[in-house]
């Protein structure tokens, strides 16, 4: 199919979906309607049966704890997967032929260096934002935040560490068997509190710690384990995930693609 | 304007299909997909609110108030985790295609060697 002969039937295509969708609009849940029954239980119930405020939170940790599981699941095989995919081409660079790979950690010759500005503010950013991700991942039952935010910025203060031009501090920091030891585990523990909940209540992830006061840190039983656990998983997911893509500019020599 | 969430959403989504389909790098590719998928957050989102109504916190807030519908939001949460590893894979599975045939662009990958 030439490029030319795709357009049209893109555009073709393009606008029949918008005279379909064009009529379908005015069923849409509009701005005035009532709200779903289930988003209104929540809102009634929420606070009452499990003691958090953030009701969104309550939701994906607790009422839907299982959907979150899948979730989970599925960024822990995608980074599996693509490990093994870039690991196969760091192996065998055109077609098994073995490269010299600079293996301490140096930079290929023909990337700049980071200049002076990024580096200072990289720096700078690297340890209130640390912190900041513990405080968006613990305190994800009570403000807006929760375990996957929370371990995303605490691998983005980690990937500044790479920004700043330390390779090395970097690659210490994601081989570290700390780091593998915390994905897996932080995934197995989210299993055992489900599975917990089956032993104790019989049901799966059903809540068996203890609820607490609303508004104060230790409170809702298991939402803020699984966000910790949630948190620890997704940082450390994906500092092996941008290591495993980093890894490819710096092991091979410069002019060999 | 009532509908102007659902408007915005569909013209993301379609530029995100006009991106794919006029594209010449494989990466190109996977940053268009990635904006095809925020359309789904914008139509979400415009699904899950109502005009008056305050966010599902109730920090200072008495629990009976009028909120929005915090199941949407709960899902557009898995949903933006589901595009971060689709995206990845996607990468990972470029960088096995340009070693392969070292070569970036879709038309020029249309062979099916045996």
């Amino acid at each position: 199919m030439t490029p030319k002969t795709r357009l049209i039937v893109f555009l073709f295509a393009a606008l029949i979906l918008s005279l379909l969708y064009l009529r379908t609009l005015r069923s849409l849940p509009q701005l005035d309607s009532p709200l779903d029954p289930y988003g209104t239980l929540i809102n009634q119930v929420g606070t009452y049966e499990r003691h958090v405020t953030e009701m969104v939170g309550a939701v994906n940790f607790d009422y839907r704890a299982i959907d979150t599981l899948g979730e989970e699941l599925i960024l822990f095989f995608s980074i599996g997967g693509c490990v093994m995919l870039l690991k196969e081409i760091q192996e065998h660079p055109n077609g098994g032929k073995q490269s010299g790979n600079k293996k301490d950690g140096s930079v290929r010759h023909d990337i700049p260096n980071p200049s002076d500005a990024s580096r200072g503010f990289a720096l700078l950013l690297v340890g209130p934002l640390v912190l900041f991700g513990f405080y968006i991942v613990t305190h994800g039952h009570l403000t807006p935040g929760g375990g996957f935010q929370g371990g995303v910025v605490i691998a983005t203060a980690f990937l500044l560490v790479y920004v700043a031009g330390d390779f090395k501090t970097f690659k210490e920091i994601t081989s570290s068997s700390f780091v593998e030891i915390a994905e897996a585990g932080a995934l197995l523990f989210f299993l055992g509190v489900g599975f917990a909940g089956l032993a104790f209540s019989k049901a799966i992830f059903e809540n068996v710690l203890p609820l607490g006061t609303t508004g104060k840190l230790f409170s809702g039983g298991m939402i803020p384990v699984l966000n910790v656990l949630t948190g620890l998983a997704v940082g450390t997911g994906l500092i092996t995930l941008i290591y495993a893509f980093l890894e490819q500019t710096l092991a091979k020599e410069a002019g060999e693609k | 304007m009532n509908y102007i969430g659902y408007i915005v959403g569909f013209y993301i989504f379609l530029v995100g299909v006009y991106g794919i389909v006029r594209s010449k790098n494989f990466v190109h590719l996977i940053l268009c997909l990635t904006v095809l998928q925020s359309s789904t957050y914008v139509i979400l989102l415009q699904a899950g609110f109502r005009t008056h109504r305050v966010p599902p916190i109730w920090v200072n807030v008495p629990p009976g108030t009028p909120a929005v519908d915090p199941v949407m939001q709960a899902l557009m949460l898995t949903d933006i985790v589901v595009e971060a590893t689709v995206a990845a894979l996607l990468l990972a599975i470029a960088m096995q295609l340009h070693k392969a045939a070292c070569t970036l662009d879709p038309d020029e990958l249309d062979a099916l060697e045996g």
